[in-house]
């Protein structure tokens, strides 16, 4: 059954592209012209972007390396595992929004430490599945219109990836208890 | 994001001399402008593919028909996009690439988006509603199968990797609802 769904996920990519130009050359357009022209718009939308990419990579890199990440990480799982949430949980979800393969990393550790049928790992596995890479997406989706000013986008992200957690930790508790 | 941006800077100086770190948070520096410069260059490959292939979908008229077909779901949500314009096509092709777990492929498709939505922007540097509820809907996950989290599961011999697949899906439509209304109330109190 998996192997179906993973064997139809791989194929629609491939699928699209062939329908894509099919289409095209039956409505008589230069595919690969129209291709071309498209293609030019990447690079000056990467010029736009990528100093919003490097600023916040920057920021994510420093503040893992200087341990203000462990720093936060702590004081927060001293107030959570009161509500019997594990402190490994609490580096999921404050990494996750931060960066994909930190978090990713984080979870493999986990993964090696307690194995993969541990509650403490699903309830992780739920929270990385449930949430986003929250402040690059806002960094490279503003920075790529140029937009300087968010109003409240990033207090309600903030929120709800917070909401989301506490989600995800009660889902994971109805589920594998 | 600017508190957002100089708060990260500040405290991880002041931890990296408490901490006795402050080599490692140069090196961080550094560190953090290459990885920088390899998304972006990443980013650009992919980008040109599906801006390539949305000019495609432009000029034989998928777009419209895309249009047609989504726009009952998607002015729903976003009312201020008028009829037949790009952003509800290039909006319904990032949320199915993002649903169907493509990663990067719906961050290039989102960008065009994004550019879309600005058209509709009356003002170039203040984000406007229907762009902030598309940023909310991207921030919050909304993939349908964690081909990762399962590949991961499986890779470290889970008898049952797919046992996460419902409440995943579960805690994903939760979170996203959750987030959309969080939008719509801040909406009635801020300005």
């Amino acid at each position: 059954m998996m192997d179906a769904v993973k064997y139809i996920s791989a194929l629609i990519i491939p699928a699209f592209f062939l329908f894509v130009i099919v289409y095209g050359l039956a409505r008589r357009v230069k595919v690969y012209d129209s291709f071309i022209t498209g293609a030019k718009e990447s690079l000056p939308t990467i010029f736009k972007i990528f100093p919003y990419i490097v600023g916040i990579f920057i920021a994510i890199k420093c503040f893992q390396a200087s341990g203000a990440l462990d720093a936060v990480k702590n004081l927060l799982s001293g107030a959570f595992s009161l509500a019997g949430v594990p402190a490994e949980v609490i580096s999921i979800a404050l990494i996750k929004p931060l960066s994909g393969s930190a978090s990713t990393a984080v979870f493999t550790d986990m993964l090696k430490t307690f194995g993969p049928d541990d509650i403490t790992v699903l309830t992780a596995a739920i929270i990385m599945g449930s949430t986003e890479t929250t402040f690059y997406v806002i960094s490279v989706y503003l920075g790529s219109v140029g937009i300087k000013n968010s109003r409240y986008l990033v207090a309600v992200c903030l929120l709800s990836d917070l909401i989301g957690i506490v989600l995800a930790v009660t889902i994971a508790r109805r589920f594998f208890f | 994001m600017n508190y957002i941006w100089a708060g990260l800077m500040i405290l991880s100086v002041i931890f990296a001399v408490i901490n006795g770190k402050t080599a490692e948070f140069t090196k961080a520096i550094f560190d953090g402008a290459k990885s920088g410069v390899e998304i972006s260059l990443t980013l650009a490959g992919i980008i040109a593919i599906w801006l390539g292939i949305t000019q495609i979908i432009e000029d034989s008229g998928l777009r419209e028909k895309i249009s047609k077909l989504f726009r009952p779901v998607i002015s729903k949500l976003f009312k201020g996009i008028p009829e037949g314009h790009n952003a509800t096509s290039s909006i319904t092709l990032n949320i199915l690439s993002n649903m169907l777990g493509t990663g990067n492929a719906a961050t290039a498709l989102g960008i065009k988006a994004m550019n879309d939505l600005q058209t509709l922007n009356p003002s170039k540097e203040t984000i406007s509603f229907d762009q902030m509820l598309f940023v909310v809907i991207n921030t919050s996950s909304i993939q349908l199968v964690p081909f990762t989290i399962i590949g991961l599961l499986s890779d470290f011999g889970s008898k049952n990797p797919t046992i996460v697949i419902v409440p995943i899906l579960i805690a994903t439509a939760l979170t996203t609802s959750i987030a959309i209304t969080n939008l719509f109330i801040f909406r009635r109190f801020f300005k």
